[in-house]
């Protein structure tokens, strides 16, 4: 075995240990830390496998969609609708009943997941053919206007939404094992994708399209791909998102969604997916940790009263910053590698 | 080492003493002035957001009545308050952290339907009692066993309106303009429709609007249409304050009979003119309080806040008396216990009127009715429980 | 449906669609000089809805003066913005520009929240605007004459700024070649400046007007109006004004129509709008007027 293949397989080894070691780590928070911990985590999770699909589309492939929250919302609702019992559905529809082949439908959580993904895949692939025929910030406008046209059919279409009442009840069916699992397999699957010839061509197309085109590349094809896998991700995330917090209603699926996820990938790094994951965790921690500005605060004699909107306002304030000071994000386009990491800690330099 | 040296070091030292000791002080100073461990009870309401005009009001009612009441068992009471934004994640998220981090005995909240059933499915596995002020959603208490309110139901109300439409206002042709974004509204409605029908009136158009819409001529040109006598709006005051207004200004001229969501200033300086003669089936109303605990609790909120007593000051004022006097019957302060005492509360003295919950959660007691006259609340009659 | 009704609602429909038209001619001046999509535009609307507020409910002002203030404060406020936000990022991918200005928009929507609370307020709305007269069977309400009346007056004035002065000539050299301009001696940046102060104040203008008309102001008011105002530029092709106002009355009319006469679409009311806007972008992206510059 040549000393580059063996380097090799010890770093495959190395990330199947980190995994491994991440879930054994899952296995100590589930029978230590707290409901809220745990919470938090399921929440950094669904973020995670958010934010490197949403990068797979505006990062690497350079697309500047505004849209993962209508996948989300496709995804979040398909899956609700699937696992949610004929009498827990027949007791929310107050208004209208629901239409017939959805009213006696009930699968397990992996399936309706599946679907949820399967059915926001769709929608991109049929978005794809108008959104793909214009470029830049129309591109991003067109995006945004998709994902508020679904949130209001999804207010509208009472018989399969509920309307703006939302879908109750649903089970806690997602925990740190779904969660985490269904994000690693993102990042394991998009990464993949990202160093494939279908990865190199998306990049491509990123840096100049019209170059791309003369290669041979079938510019069309890979934004399409993108958008589907992208859209394939979000709609699990949606899945994810609606069973950890068990009632979605359409206003769940606003921009303001699209906004939280913009700033993790832009923080993170456009086009990296080791950025995005950071980000996503840091700043659903932040959010949380922010909380701490919104509430009112004793110090000593002085009672500081809350400021509601203060975590926003932080955000929004990261987000110019960053755009104006430090638009690499904090890992630019660069990637987390074992190579790097040995360099960094100074090992396995050269024995002989 | 020279003199100038130790004179540096002179005052860097006191300067770390002294902010080490800043940073010291209000971790001492709470543990100083307090003599036993004080009893922690949440509150969660929307003090932002669409509805935070009730979450501000309701706050304001259970500080006052706090102030009033501070101590239960021989404890200090303390009041943890976290904001769910008119959000219903944010009221799972909010609860999640009164019960996890927060540590608390009980929890007041919220002051929707929608939101306190959010919040409740938490607060119920984890076995704390929870009183909500107003929310008056049946699904609200249905299957729950630590979940109370201290308001009537919908179903009561939805009837009480009916009933005094119809004998009252001698209505019998109705529009309701609904917000469908609420469960209490969309429940609501469909009690009183239930109840005027069965009355022998007749709901000649239902018609849907959603919360922060402003504009309603859609929902309204149809009604001169249809011959209607009454407009029943039973939503949240943002929307009926708008939607008294550009019936007005469509010249529609019928009166509007409104629901306990409405009371709010904001009803009144939004409508204007539009809103005067409005009728509004409240909670309370200062007129008709006749408790010991009212009177002493409207001169202390007149004597702190300056500001008269409204219903929703009220039914804050109501979760926390409520409970406290549950606490004192339980003796302890374990969710069971409390749970226990909250489910045979009888004939309790509350701001609101005389409060009777049951196991159900349910609390039984009566509405009154209101008129916008002069732009104030004025007191109209008084509807007991059936 | 019979034609006093129908005259009615038409009159309604323009008085959206002004409402539209002048919001819209902000977004597309700015976006003819520097390529931008000012996403903060239907925020800054509602922050000068709310400088009105403080001036004639907590100053106690007269009410003109309020607005004379509030429209003077917004155009400062565009002219901040540009400088501390968007001037950093001129030279920046345009990417990048448009996600400063989300932040932006982001930045006021919570401060907003922040500053002026979530509540809803309510804005006063002067006797005059408050009639209704019957016109030969016609109801009409003096606020749906009011409003395209002032928006027609400020459009004049725009125009008049446009192609009658100096400055107005600086404006739409910019649009059509920013280097050149430099290179003939002309301060660009104060140019710009001056593009975000005059679209801002109509979007003051604008959002006064709309907050007498839905006379409940808050932190998140300017979303849907922005939003809208948007899509009428686009429609009009985005970059030319006279597009914008077509955009706009065209937006605002056939709106306001589709809600009277197929209520049961009316929950529809807000895709609609973006639903337009995604097929006038596939069949026609230079929108129905063309032309990518000011002017």
């Amino acid at each position: 075995m040549s000393e580059r293949h063996r380097r090799e397989w010890i770093y495959k080894l190395c990330t199947y240990g980190a995994i491994v070691g991440l879930f054994a780590f899952f296995l100590q928070v589930q029978n230590q830390a707290d409901e809220y911990q745990i919470r938090i985590l399921n929440v950094s999770a669904v973020f995670v496998t958010l934010a490197v699909s949403y990068n797979l589309i505006n990062g690497v492939a350079g697309q500047f969609s505004l849209g993962p929250n209508a996948f989300m919302a496709v995804g979040a609702y398909t899956t609700a609708l699937l696992t949610l019992s004929p009498a827990e559905k027949e007791l929310s529809f107050i208004i209208e009943p629901i239409i017939w082949p959805l009213s006696v439908l009930h699968l397990p959580f992996l399936p309706s997941l599946l679907i949820g993904g399967a059915f926001a895949a769709l929608l991109g692939f049929i978005m794809a053919f108008p959104v793909f025929r214009v470029r830049g910030d129309y591109l991003a406008i067109v995006t945004l206007g998709f994902g508020e046209v679904i949130r209001v059919v999804a207010n509208n279409v009472q018989s399969i939404t509920n309307g703006p009442l939302g879908l109750k009840g649903l089970s806690e069916y997602t925990n740190l094992w779904w969660s985490w699992g269904v994000a690693v397999f993102t990042v394991f699957c998009v990464t993949r994708l990202v160093k494939s010839s279908f990865g190199r061509a998306m990049q491509a197309i990123r840096e100049d399209e019209v170059a791309a085109a003369a290669m041979g590349i079938n510019v069309f094809r890979h934004k399409m791909l993108a958008f589907v896998v992208h859209a394939f991700f979000a709609g699990m995330a949606g899945g994810l998102m609606a069973h950890l917090i068990t009632t979605i209603s359409p206003t769940l699926f606003s921009f303001f969604l699209t906004f939280n996820l913009l700033v993790i990938i832009v923080i993170g790094g456009l086009g990296s997916m080791t950025g995005s994951i950071i980000a996503a965790i840091i700043i659903t921690h932040a959010g949380e940790w922010l909380r701490a500005v919104e509430e009112p605060m004793a110090i000593g004699p002085f009672n500081i009263p809350g400021i509601p909107g203060m975590r926003m306002v932080v955000f929004s304030i990261m987000l110019i910053l960053v755009m104006i000071f430090a638009r690499q994000g904090l890992m630019g386009r660069r990637e987390f590698s074992w190579k790097w990491f040995c360099g960094f800690l100074k090992i396995g330099k050269r024995r002989g | 080492m020279n003199k100038g040296d130790k004179l540096q070091h002179k005052i860097i030292y006191s300067v770390a003493v002294s902010v080490f000791f800043c940073i010291c002080l209000p971790f001492l100073l709470p543990s100083l002035s307090l003599a036993g461990k004080p009893i922690r009870i949440g509150v969660y309401l929307p003090m932002t957001g669409p509805v935070a005009a009730f979450g501000q009001m309701e706050w304001a009612g259970i500080q006052a009545a706090h102030q009033m009441r501070p101590t239960v068992l021989g404890r200090q009471v303390e009041l943890v308050l976290v904001d769910e934004k008119s959000d219903r994640i944010e009221a799972a998220n909010a609860v999640s952290r009164l019960l996890k981090k927060e540590k608390i005995q009980a929890i007041i909240g919220s002051a929707t339907s929608s939101n306190t059933m959010a919040g409740s499915a938490l607060s119920e596995k984890a076995k704390i009692p929870m009183v909500s002020p107003t929310a008056t959603l049946p699904l609200v208490t249905q299957n729950k066993k630590y979940v109370f309110r201290v308001c009537f139901i919908d179903s009561f109300q939805g009837e009480a309106a009916a009933m005094f439409a119809y004998r009252n206002l001698k209505a019998r042709r109705v529009a309701v303009i609904v917000d469908r974004a609420q469960d209490y509204c969309v429940g609501l409605a469909s009690y009183f429709k239930k109840a005027f029908t069965h009355l022998g009136g007749k709901i000649v158009s239902m018609a849907y609007c959603q919360t922060g819409d402003q504009d309603f001529s859609a929902q309204l040109t149809s009604i001169p249409a249809s011959q209607s006598d009454l407009l029943y709006l039973p939503n949240y005051y943002a929307e009926d304050a708008l939607i008294a207004r550009q019936a007005c200004e469509l010249g529609l001229n019928i009166p509007i009979l409104s629901a306990d969501g409405a009371q709010a200033p904001e009803l009144i300086k939004i409508g204007g003119k539009a809103v005067e003669g409005l009728y509004l089936l409240a909670h309370f109303a200062p007129e008709g309080a006749a408790t010991p605990l009212a009177k002493e609790f409207m001169e202390f909120f007149k004597k702190t806040r300056h500001e008269e007593t409204s219903g929703f000051h009220a039914l804050g004022a109501d979760a926390y008396f409520v409970l406290l006097d549950a606490i004192k019957r339980a003796g302890r302060t374990d969710g069971d216990a409390i749970r226990t005492a909250l489910a045979s509360t009888r004939g309790f003295g509350g701001v609101s009127g005389i409060i009777k919950i049951g196991p159900d959660g349910n609390a039984v007691k009566s509405a009154v009715i209101l008129q916008v006259r002069g732009g104030q609340f004025k007191y109209l009659t008084i509807v007991k429980p059936w | 449906m019979d034609l006093s009704l129908f005259l009615q609602q038409l009159l309604n429909g323009i008085s959206l669609g002004s409402l539209y038209a002048l919001i819209a001619i902000g977004y597309t001046m700015v976006y003819g000089i520097i390529r931008l999509i000012n996403f903060a535009h239907g925020d800054i609307l509602m922050v000068s809805t709310y400088f009105a507020y403080f001036g004639i409910s907590v100053y106690a002002l007269p009410w003109w003066l309020s607005v004379v203030m509030a429209i003077l404060l917004t155009a400062l406020l565009g002219i901040l913005i540009d400088l501390g936000a968007y001037r950093p990022v001129r030279h920046a991918p345009r990417i990048s520009a448009l996600i400063t200005a989300i932040g932006v928009s982001f930045l006021l929507e919570n401060l907003g929240l922040v500053v002026f609370g979530g509540r809803p307020k309510a804005f006063y709305r002067p006797d005059f605007l408050d009639k209704t007269y019957e016109l030969g069977g016609v109801r009409v309400f003096s606020l749906s004459i009011w409003v395209p009346l002032v928006t027609a007056l400020l459009l004049a004035l725009v125009f008049l700024l446009l192609y009658r002065t100096r400055v107005g000539a600086a404006m739409r050299a910019v649009a059509k070649d920013m280097e050149m301009v430099q290179l003939m001696g002309i301060d660009v940046n104060r140019v710009i400046s001056l593009t975000f102060a005059v679209g801002s104040a109509l979007a003051a203008a604008g959002g006064i007007m709309w907050a007498m008309k839905y006379p409940q102001i808050n932190p998140l008011m300017g979303i849907i109006p922005g939003l809208k105002a948007f899509v009428a530029a686009v429609i009009g092709g985005i970059g030319n004004i006279h597009g914008a106002v077509l955009g706009g009355l065209l937006l605002g009319i056939t709106e306001i129509l589709l809600v009277a006469f197929l209520p049961s679409l009316a929950g529809y009311r807000d895709a609609f709008a973006f639903i337009l806007l995604i097929l006038i972008l596939l069949f026609r992206p230079t929108g129905l007027a063309g032309k990518d510059t000011i002017g």
